[in-house]
C-alpha cells in the first residue's frame, strides 16, 4: 500500500541460544499514525523497535521504511530517530548542542541551525535553557530535550522506547497529552513502545499487543478494549471477568451458555460456535451493576460481597458467586455523596448485565 | 548535640596516633632523599654538614645521567600512548560487545599484573633471545607496554562501564557513523580516563626497574642507570638529587591524575539515569 510508512514483513529475531525475541511478526504502520507496541516486559516489543531503528538486525524477514528495504541499513542512514528510555542526553554537551547534534552533518548555515534549534526549544517549551548542561536538567526536561533532539532531524518516523517510564505519575499524564498533541501538530509517524496499557489506550491510533515475540492483536484502542480477540489480550488490557462456560444451544444469532454459579445465560453468538463447546464469556467490571434488590427480569447472578475498594470517583467490589473460586469484579461510579456503603455484607447482592456486553473468547 | 556530632566524626585519639605513625614510617625515609641531596657532604649520614646545590650542578653536568633520563622519558611517553590506546580499545570491546571467551581474554590481559616481574623479565628475555632480536630500547618498550596495558585497561574499563551505552546509540541514531560517534561521544566522555591512564602508565614505565634491567641494551633507562651508579660513592649525591627531582615530579603527576579522575567520576554521578 502506498500509505504505509513501515512494513514489517515476517520479521524474526533470534538471539544466541535460539531464543526468538521476535517471532514471524507481520504488520504495517500507516503514515502519520500514532502506533503503539504494547506488551509485558520481555515480549519483544523493544527488540522490534530497535530493529526499526537499526540497532538490531532481523534474523529473517524484511523491514520496509517508506518502501525501502531497510533491514541491513545501519541506524545512521535511516530516516528514523529515537527517544531512548534513559533519554541518552549527552552529558558533556549543553541543551543547544544536544539538540543541534544531529544537524551538524547537514551543513546548515549558522543562522539556519540557530533557527531550527530555537524552534525546537520553543516546541518543547524550554526557551532559555539552551546553555544548561544535560546533568542540570530534571527528568521531565531531559525527556523533552530527547524529544526535540530527535524531532529536529525531521524524521519520517519517530521511535519512542518507554519514554515516560521514568517520570512520576502526574508528569507522565501531562506528557501523554503533550506528546499526543505534538504528534498531531508535526504529523510525523510515532512508534511508541510501552508496557502500560492505559498509556497505550489514551495515546494511540492503533495498538499492537505482543506476547512472547508474537503480535496477538492489532486494533484501535476501543476495539482492543471492547473486542479483544483472545483471553490473553482481554486480561492484559484492563481488568476483565472470565467465566468458563459451555455452549448449550444457538438460535437466531444468540447463544445460550451455562457456567457454574451462573446457570444458563444469553450472549451474542460468534462465528463457528458449536453446541457443547467450551468457551470463555468475558465481561468488563464496569459493564456489571451491583444491587441489593433481587432483579425481576434480565440477566443476573446472586453472590456475596467479599471486599470493596473505595477509589474516590469509583469503587471496586469483589463478589463471590457460589460454585466459582475467583471473585467477580464489579466497578461502580460513585455518583452520589453517600458516606456509607449501600451494601450489607450479611445480605446477598445481585450482579446484573446487558447480554450484549459479554465477549465470547475461545479459551 | 555537638558532643554527639564529635563522637560520630572523630575517630578518637588512638587512631590518630596510628595514622600519624603510619605516615611517618611511610614518608620519612623518602624525605631523606631531598634532604641529603642538599647536604654538603659526599657521605649520606647524619649530622648534616651544610647546605649546597652542587649535587644538582653535578647532576646537570653528567651527560650519561641526563641521557638515561631522556631514555626513560622517551620510553615512558611511547609506552603510555601505546598502552592507553590498547587499553581503550580493549575496554571498549569488553564493555560494548559480548563475545565467546571474553572472561578468559580479559583475565589474560590482566595477568601481567599478577605475575612476579622477575619471572616476566626472565621469560621475555628468553623469548627475545630465542627470536634473536638484539636488546635495545625497542625491547624495553615492548616489555613496558605489556606491563602497562593492564593498568590502562583497568582504568578505561571502569570509565567506559560508567556511562550509558545508549549515548553511543543515540549518536548513531542522529546520523553519525561509528567513527564520528567515537570522536563526538565516546572520546570526550572517556577523556578523563584517558588522561589518568596516560599519566599512570607513564609513571609505571618510568619507575620500572626489573623489566628494564633484563631487556635493556646499550642505552639504559634511568632506574637501571642509577642502580649501576651506586657502585661509585662519589656519584651518590647527584643520584640523590635526581631522585629528589623525580620524586617531586612523580607526586605532582599522581596528584594531577587523581584529580582528573575525580572530575570525571563526580561528573558521572550527576549524570546518572533518573
Amino acid at each position: 500500500m502506498a500509505d504505509d510508512i513501515i512494513r514489517i514483513d515476517n520479521v524474526t529475531k533470534e538471539f544466541a541460544g535460539g531464543v526468538k525475541a521476535v517471532d514471524s511478526v507481520k504488520f504495517d504502520i500507516e503514515r502519520g499514525e500514532f502506533f503503539s507496541l504494547l506488551g509485558p516486559s520481555g515480549c519483544g516489543k523493544t527488540t522490534l523497535l530497535r530493529m526499526i531503528a537499526g540497532f538490531e538486525f532481523p534474523t529473517e524477514g524484511e523491514i520496509y521504511i517508506d518502501a525501502q528495504p531497510s533491514s541491513l541499513i545501519p541506524s545512521y542512514r535511516r530516516p528514523t530517530n529515537m527517544v531512548f528510555q534513559s533519554y541518552a542526553i549527552f552529558p558533556h554537551l549543553n541543551v543547544f548542542d544536544n539538540i543541534a547534534y544531529g544537524l551538524r552533518k547537514d551543513r546548515l548555515s549558522r543562522s539556519e541551525l540557530n533557527r531550527r534549534v530555537h524552534e525546537a526549544l520553543a516546541m518543547i517549551k524550554l526557551q532559555g535553557f539552551d546553555r544548561r548542561r544535560g546533568d542540570q536538567l530534571s527528568g521531565g526536561q531531559r525527556q523533552r530535550v530527547a524529544l526535540a533532539r530527535a524531532l529536529v532531524k525531521r524524521p519520517k518516523v519517530l521511535l519512542l522506547d518507554e519514554p515516560l517510564g521514568a517520570l512520576d505519575k502526574k508528569l507522565r499524564e501531562e506528557m501523554q497529552i503533550e506528546l499526543r498533541q505534538l504528534q498531531k501538530a508535526v504529523g510525523i509517524t510515532f512508534v511508541f513502545v510501552t508496557h502500560d496499557q492505559e498509556e497505550a489506550l489514551s495515546m494511540s491510533d492503533r495498538i499492537a499487543v505482543m506476547f512472547r515475540g508474537r503480535v496477538i492483536q492489532i486494533a484501535p484502542p476501543k476495539a482492543l478494549y471492547e473486542a479483544p480477540n483472545s483471553v490473553e489480550v482481554a486480561s492484559f488490557i484492563g481488568t476483565i471477568n472470565l467465566i468458563d462456560s459451555t455452549v448449550k444451544s444457538i438460535a437466531a444469532g444468540e447463544a445460550i451458555l451455562e457456567a457454574p454459579g451462573f446457570g444458563q445465560f444469553r450472549a451474542t453468538a460468534v462465528d463457528g460456535l458449536q453446541p457443547g463447546q467450551r468457551i470463555v464469556a468475558a465481561i468488563r467490571p464496569e459493564k456489571l451493576t451491583l444491587t441489593d434488590q433481587r432483579p425481576q427480569s434480565g440477566a443476573f447472578v446472586e453472590g456475596r460481597l467479599h471486599a470493596s475498594a473505595y477509589l474516590g470517583d469509583r469503587s471496586h467490589h469483589q463478589v463471590f458467586v457460589k460454585g466459582r473460586n475467583e471473585p467477580i469484579f464489579v466497578a461502580a461510579q460513585n455518583v452520589d455523596r453517600s458516606m456509607t456503603s449501600p451494601f450489607d455484607p450479611e445480605k446477598p447482592v445481585f450482579i446484573t448485565w446487558d447480554p450484549k456486553a459479554l465477549i465470547l473468547l475461545k479459551g | 548535640m555537638s558532643r554527639r556530632m564529635a563522637r560520630v566524626g572523630d575517630p578518637g585519639g588512638g587512631l590518630w596516633l596510628f595514622a600519624i605513625a603510619y605516615l611517618l614510617f611511610l614518608y620519612v625515609p623518602v624525605l631523606f632523599l631531598p634532604i641529603f641531596s642538599l647536604n654538603d657532604s659526599i657521605f649520606v649520614a647524619f649530622p648534616l654538614t651544610g647546605f649546597t646545590t652542587r649535587w644538582y650542578e653535578q647532576m646537570l653536568a653528567d651527560r650519561d645521567m641526563l641521557n638515561a633520563l631522556s631514555v626513560s622519558l622517551r620510553v615512558g611517553t611511547v609506552v603510555a600512548v601505546a598502552a592507553t590506546i590498547l587499553g581503550l580499545l580493549g575496554a571498549k570491546a569488553v564493555t560494548r560487545y559480548r563475545m565467546p571467551g571474553q572472561r578468559a581474554v580479559t583475565a589474560m590481559i590482566m595477568l601481567p599484573l599478577f605475575i612476579p616481574e622477575i619471572i616476566l623479565g626472565i621469560s621475555l628475555l628468553i623469548l627475545i633471545n630465542a627470536v634473536s632480536i638484539p636488546l635495545s630500547l625497542l625491547t624495553v618498550t615492548i616489555g613496558h607496554i605489556m606491563l602497562c596495558t593492564p593498568f590502562a585497561m583497568a582504568v578505561m574499563t571502569s570509565r567506559l562501564d560508567g556511562f550509558d551505552r545508549s549515548l553511543e546509540e543515540a549518536s548513531m541514531d542522529l546520523g553519525e557513523s561509528p567513527w564520528m560517534t567515537f570522536w563526538r561521544v565516546t572520546f570526550p566522555l572517556a577523556l578523563p580516563g584517558i588522561v589518568s591512564s596516560l599519566l599512570l602508565t607513564f609513571i609505571v614505565s618510568f619507575d620500572e626497574f626489573l623489566l628494564s634491567f633484563f631487556l635493556a641494551g646499550q642505552e639504559l633507562p634511568l632506574p637501571v642507570f642509577i642502580w649501576s651508579q651506586l657502585r661509585f660513592p662519589a656519584k651518590l649525591p647527584s643520584v640523590l638529587a635526581m631522585g629528589a627531582l623525580i620524586l617531586i615530579v612523580s607526586c605532582v603527576v599522581v596528584f594531577i591524575a587523581e584529580w582528573v579522575r575525580q572530575i570525571g567520576t563526580t561528573g558521572e554521578r550527576k549524570v546518572g539515569v533518573a
